[in-house]
């Protein structure tokens, strides 16, 4: 089977139960349109599903680039320094007890219903997968390379650009990964709680209008959009790990 | 012989693992300008007393004293080489080779580089990653790391042990050769190794570090040598005296 083919027969599964529920339950359009219903809608607001797109598309973007260079930098300053390491740590763990989703509210309050409010909830999403992939790996470095280091006199910062972080590079690729896949996350919860665009904010439109297929749109869309970013970085991802194996 | 070789290292004392004694009253000399070998079976301490001398972070404590007579410095004048390769898969043997400078910030002098690769066979190598290499070969770029350092004290942490019977006496034999006037301190558990390599020959205790007669004739000795052969089999024997 080719990398495509091998989509077609979980998918022709999905669609035929899809059809089956609606079929066996006798379910209405407004709760349950069907594959066909879906695909109409899509086509005929094609446009406007695109224009929301770019919203949120744009949002996860620019979430993705701040949330990796933020957690890149803190990964280094934690491994780099004992003490900044103590300092952070408890935080970090704090950070990560309080649920993103209960932030969305105070973000929005804080940033507006615009852009920002929701590219700060695609940040925090991904900033503590993308920290503590990358900070494992810079300290499982093999303590052998280490101890040669030693040995060659190297400082600290040296050791950590010269042998850690390219040890760390495998081990910050899948952080990347689950960033690309969170992101999208935040940035629609976000949506949800306040804004005047993007496909979280067209979902909770239709949904207020009983469209449900153009909120299955929405949804399929978002989908669309997720598998595409997850690819690209995959893309990245094997690139920059061809270097450095 | 062993008298008229100055030591590069003394080393005395007991040594204590978590407030337990793991060797004691040891007396123990490296010698300046030749190979010291010191043997051992597994558990003994042989690797903590190399990391000791290398400075290296170890759990065990010496109480005594390490000094170097030759006036050596043991945070400048050591190189060190263990028995995994220590290459780093993502550079090439060249930057392997050269990793001391480029840690270090140093500009990578590429005539000496040249050299030393073309001293250990690896000139037409040098582009390939270590996991092109085979095991003698990626030996071989490790000790082109350890001749690069130019480093008077070289403390060898069984190197030669992964490698298959004929690859390591290769290995053993360019090794002398190209660490000639250099002090060597290996540690190993082949009597074999101890025979054909050593100037002076340690074997490892708790009660201590025992010199053995060395065979006479300067390393490395043929192993088809009559005195190489009862050399290793007297070490044989008192290793397994020991178990």
């Amino acid at each position: 089977m080719t990398r495509y083919t091998k989509f077609v027969y979980p998918i022709a599964f999905a669609l035929t139960l899809w059809v089956i529920i609606i079929e066996l339950f006798d379910l209405p359009k407004y709760i349950l349109p069907g594959p066909l219903d879906v695909a109409d809608s899509f086509w005929k607001s094609r446009w406007l599903i695109l224009e929301h797109t770019y919203y949120t598309a744009s949002e996860v973007v620019i979430g993705i680039l701040i949330g990796v260079s933020i957690g890149v930098i803190t990964a280094l300053a934690i491994a780099y320094s004992e003490s900044v390491r103590l300092f952070v740590q408890p935080l970090l763990l704090f950070s990560q007890v309080i649920p993103v989703f209960a932030l969305a509210p105070l973000l929005t309050l804080w940033l507006g219903y615009g852009l920002s409010s929701k590219v700060a909830m695609a940040v925090l999403i991904i900033y503590f997968p993308v920290t503590i992939s990358f900070y494992n790996g810079l300290m499982r470095t093999p303590p052998g390379y280490l101890d040669l280091a030693t040995t060659m006199n190297a400082s600290k910062s040296s050791k950590l650009w010269h042998i850690q972080v390219p040890n760390a590079i495998p081990s910050l690729c899948s952080g990347l990964q689950l960033a690309a896949v969170y992101a999208p996350i935040g940035a629609v919860i976000g949506e949800w709680v306040g804004s005047s665009k993007g496909l979280g904010y067209l979902m909770l439109l239709a949904n207020g209008r009983a469209k449900t297929d153009l909120m299955f749109s929405a949804l399929l869309m978002l989908g669309v959009l997720t598998i595409a970013l997850h690819g690209l970085m995959s893309y990245l991802t094997t690139q920059i790990k061809l270097r450095v194996e | 012989m062993t008298d008229d070789l100055k030591s590069a290292i003394l080393l005395t004392g007991d040594v204590f693992i978590e407030g337990a004694r793991l060797i004691s009253s040891l007396n123990f000399q490296v010698v300046a300008g030749g190979w010291t070998c010191l043997l051992g079976g597994s558990g003994t301490g042989k690797s903590t007393l190399l990391r000791l001398i290398a400075n290296l972070p170890v759990h065990a404590k010496l109480n005594g004293s390490l000094t170097s007579p030759l006036g050596l410095n043991l945070r400048r004048d050591v190189a060190y080489m263990a028995q995994a390769d220590l290459l780093l898969p993502w550079a090439t043997v060249s930057e392997n080779v050269t990793l001391g400078s480029r840690l270090r910030g140093e500009r990578v002098d590429q005539e000496r580089l040249n050299d030393t690769l073309d001293r250990v066979g690896l000139y037409t190598l040098r582009g390939k990653k270590p996991r092109e290499l085979s095991g003698g070969q990626r030996q071989r770029a490790a000790l082109a790391r350890t001749l690069m350092e130019d480093r008077h004290l070289v403390l060898l942490d069984e190197p030669f042990s992964a490698l298959d019977a004929q690859t390591r006496e290769e290995m053993q034999n360019l090794s002398v050769e190209l660490l000639e006037h250099r002090s060597v301190l290996i540690v190993t558990h082949d009597p074999l190794e101890a025979a054909r390599l050593g100037n002076q020959l340690y074997i490892l205790t708790a009660a201590g570090a025992k010199l053995v007669t060395a065979p006479s004739g300067p390393p490395p000795r043929s192993t088809s040598d009559i005195s190489t052969l009862e050399c290793q089999a007297g070490l044989l024997d008192s290793l397994k005296g020991l178990a």
